[in-house]
C-alpha cells in the first residue's frame, strides 16, 4: 500500500499552501479527522491552479500532491476525465489492475491502486479529489452568476 | 518472558478465546489491542448463544409452551446475573437495551417527557464533560435543543483530568441532570465520582454515569456509586453486540414515563389509551435481544468466576508496564494521564508527526490491532489540538509480550516514515 511514490509525495508535497483562487472548499473525513482546504483558479476552461492546505495521513496528503501535479494546466474536460478515472480506480476494491491506458491518464496516481483494497483508506485517497470536484463546480457556478 | 506481579494466568484464559489464536496477514499472530472498542468473546459465551438458539429459542413472556417458558427463564435469568454483577438492590432496576447509546438516549428522553420534579425544560441546565463519548454528548444536545435547557460541561486539564476547579459554577441550583463517564474511552482517565455526586446531590440534580469503559474492567457497584442511572454495553465485556444495560433507581423508574411504546411494555391497551407494565418491562418495548441477553449473562458468569478485582489488578499491572515501555519510544506523546494513578487500561498517544492512520495501518501489517481516529470523542482531540490519536487498550487476556510487540511495532513505524 505504501508505494515509494506515495511516501515521496507525502514527504515532499507538490503545490502545497493556499494561493488565490476562484472558489474555496473545506472537506473533512469524519471517521479519521483528515481535513483539507482547497482552492481552484480557472483561466477560461483551463485549470490554472489548485492550491491546498490541510492535515491528515500520508495517503490523503500524498493524494492531494499528486492531484496538483496531474490537474494544474489541464483543460477542464481532461481534468474531469482524470478525476473520474481515479475515482474508478479507487472504487475497484483492489480488483482493477491498471493497464497502460490507465497509467497514461493517471501517471503517479496509479500508485494508489493498492489503497483501494482498504475500504477504510479509500476516503483518505479521495478527499482532495472530491474537494477539487466540489470547488470546480462552485467556481463554474460563480462564474455563471457573475457573467 | 517478563514476570510482573498481579497478572492473571493469561495462558489459560487465552485458551477460552478462539479468536486470539487467529493469524492475519500470512502467518502473523493477531495482537488484539482494541478492547476499548470491543472485547473478544470466550467460548463460554459463544456456547451459550448457540445453545439458546439450538435448544430453547422462542419469544419471551408469552405463550405457555415449554420453549417459551425456557426462553423467558433464560432471559430473566440473565437479568438476575447482571443485577448481581452490579450489586443492584433489585433485579427490576435492570433494563435491557441494545447498547450504552440507547441506554443514555433512553434516560435523556425519560427526562424530556417527565413531569415535575424531573422535567428538563428551558429553565433548567444539563451538565456533561468535555471527555464524553459522543453517545453521552449528542443525546443531551438533542434534549437541550428540544427543551431549551442549557447544556454546560466541565473542561479538561492538560494532563487529561476533569477540571473541577469551577464545580460550584458548573453545577448550580438550575442543574437538573449531571451525566459523565466513569472511565474515558480515549484518555483512560478514571473520574472522581464522589466529588461530582456530592455537588450534584447538594443541588438535587440527577446523576447519570456512563460505565461503558468501567463495567468490563473493575468492580461496578451501583449502590456504592450512589448514582441515579448507570449505563453500559455488553460487547465490551465479553458479551455479544446488541445488548446494553440501563440501571436506574426503582422510584425513578416508577415515576418516569416510558419512551418507546409497543408490545411487552403495557398493562392494558384500549383504542383510546394504555397503561404500562411496571419497570423494567415499561422500558423494554417489543421483542428484546433475547439471545444477546443470555450471552451477556454467560459473560457476567465468566468474568465473575475470574473475579473483577483480579481483572482490575491484571489490567493495572499491564498498564503500568505499557506506560513504562511506551515512554521509551522517542517522539511518543501521551494524550491523557502519563501516570497509572486513576487510569484504566486504555492508552492514547501521538507519534511525532506521523498521522495515527498511518501508525495504525503499519501496525496492522504486523498483525497488531489498535484503534486510530478520534474514538467518538472528537471534543477531546480538539481540546489537545490534534486531529486523532492511536489508542491501545488492554483486557484480561492481554500480555506483557503483546505490549512488547506494540513497542517494537512502533519502532518499525518510526523507521518506515522517518
Amino acid at each position: 500500500m505504501y508505494q515509494d511514490v506515495i511516501l515521496d509525495h507525502y514527504k515532499h508535497p507538490h503545490g502545497r499552501g493556499l494561493r488565490d483562487g476562484d472558489a474555496e472548499v473545506h472537506h473533512t473525513n469524519p471517521t479519521c479527522g483528515d481535513e483539507i482546504t482547497l482552492r481552484v483558479r480557472l483561466d477560461g476552461t483551463t485549470v490554472a491552479d489548485v492550491s491546498y492546505d490541510g492535515q491528515g495521513c500520508s495517503i490523503s496528503q500524498a493524494s492531494a500532491s499528486v492531484l496538483n501535479d496531474l490537474l494544474v494546466g489541464k483543460e477542464l474536460g481532461e481534468a474531469q476525465r482524470i478525476q473520474e478515472t481515479f475515482l474508478e480506480l479507487m472504487q475497484s476494491k483492489g480488483k482493477l489492475e491498471p493497464d497502460d491506458a490507465m497509467e497514461e491518464v493517471l501517471e503517479d496516481a496509479v500508485a494508489f491502486a493498492g489503497v483501494s483494497k482498504y475500504p477504510a483508506r479509500v476516503k483518505c485517497a479521495l478527499l482532495s479529489w472530491m474537494a477539487w470536484k466540489d470547488a470546480t463546480a462552485k467556481a463554474l457556478s460563480e462564474e455563471a452568476t457573475t457573467a | 518472558m517478563t514476570r510482573i506481579p498481579g497478572l492473571l494466568d493469561t495462558e489459560a484464559i487465552r485458551k477460552d478465546f478462539p479468536l486470539l489464536d487467529r493469524q492475519v496477514h500470512e502467518g502473523k499472530k493477531v495482537v488484539y489491542l482494541d478492547n476499548a472498542a470491543t472485547s473478544q468473546k470466550p467460548r463460554q459465551v459463544l456456547d451459550a448463544l448457540n445453545a439458546y438458539y439450538e435448544r430453547h429459542n422462542a419469544n419471551v413472556h408469552r405463550g405457555v409452551h415449554v420453549l417459551a417458558e425456557e426462553a423467558t427463564e433464560l432471559y430473566e435469568g440473565a437479568r438476575d446475573k447482571v443485577a448481581a454483577f452490579i450489586n443492584a438492590p433489585s433485579r427490576d432496576e435492570v433494563i435491557f437495551t441494545k447498547n450504552a447509546s440507547e441506554s443514555l438516549n433512553l434516560v435523556a428522553n425519560m427526562l424530556g417527557w417527565a413531569d415535575e420534579p424531573y422535567r428538563v425544560d428551558h429553565e433548567t441546565e444539563i451538565v456533561i464533560t468535555e471527555m464524553e463519548h459522543h453517545s453521552n454528548i449528542v443525546p443531551w444536545q438533542l434534549l437541550s435543543q428540544r427543551t431549551g435547557a442549557k447544556l454546560k460541561w466541565f473542561g479538561l486539564t492538560d494532563d487529561g483530568r476533569l477540571d473541577l476547579s469551577n464545580i460550584d459554577e458548573v453545577i448550580t441550583d438550575r442543574t437538573k441532570v449531571v451525566s459523565f463517564t466513569l472511565v474515558s474511552n480515549l484518555l483512560g482517565t478514571i473520574n472522581p465520582v464522589e466529588t461530582i455526586i456530592r455537588r450534584a446531590q447538594e443541588v438535587g440534580a440527577l446523576v447519570v454515569i456512563d460505565a461503558s469503559q468501567a463495567a468490563p474492567h473493575m468492580v461496578l457497584d451501583v449502590q456504592a456509586l450512589q448514582a441515579d442511572f448507570v449505563a453500559f454495553t455488553g460487547h465490551k465485556m465479553c458479551g455479544p453486540t446488541g445488548i446494553g444495560v440501563l440501571w436506574g433507581r426503582q422510584e425513578l423508574l416508577e415515576d418516569l414515563p416510558p419512551f418507546l411504546g409497543g408490545g411487552e411494555m403495557i398493562e392494558t391497551v384500549s383504542m383510546h389509551s394504555s397503561t404500562y407494565a411496571p419497570a423494567p418491562h415499561k422500558f423494554e418495548a417489543g421483542t428484546p435481544p433475547i439471545a444477546q441477553a443470555v450471552g451477556l449473562g454467560a459473560a457476567v458468569d465468566y468474568l465473575s468466576a475470574i473475579g473483577m478485582d483480579k481483572i482490575a489488578a491484571h489490567e493495572h499491572a499491564i498498564t503500568e508496564y505499557a506506560v513504562k515501555r511506551l515512554l521509551e519510544v522517542p517522539d511518543l506523546r501521551f494524550i491523557g494521564p502519563s501516570t497509572t494513578e486513576d487510569r484504566g487500561a486504555t492508552i492514547s498517544f501521538t507519534l511525532g508527526d506521523i498521522h495515527p492512520h498511518d501508525v495504525g495501518q503499519v501496525l496492522d501489517e504486523q498483525g497488531i490491532a489498535v484503534r486510530v481516529g478520534h474514538h467518538c470523542a472528537r471534543p477531546v482531540c480538539l481540546r489537545y489540538g490534534i486531529p486523532a490519536t492511536t489508542r491501545a487498550s488492554f483486557y484480561l487476556y492481554s500480555t506483557p509480550a503483546e505490549v512488547d510487540a506494540l513497542v517494537e511495532g512502533l519502532e518499525y513505524v518510526r523507521n518506515f516514515f522517518g
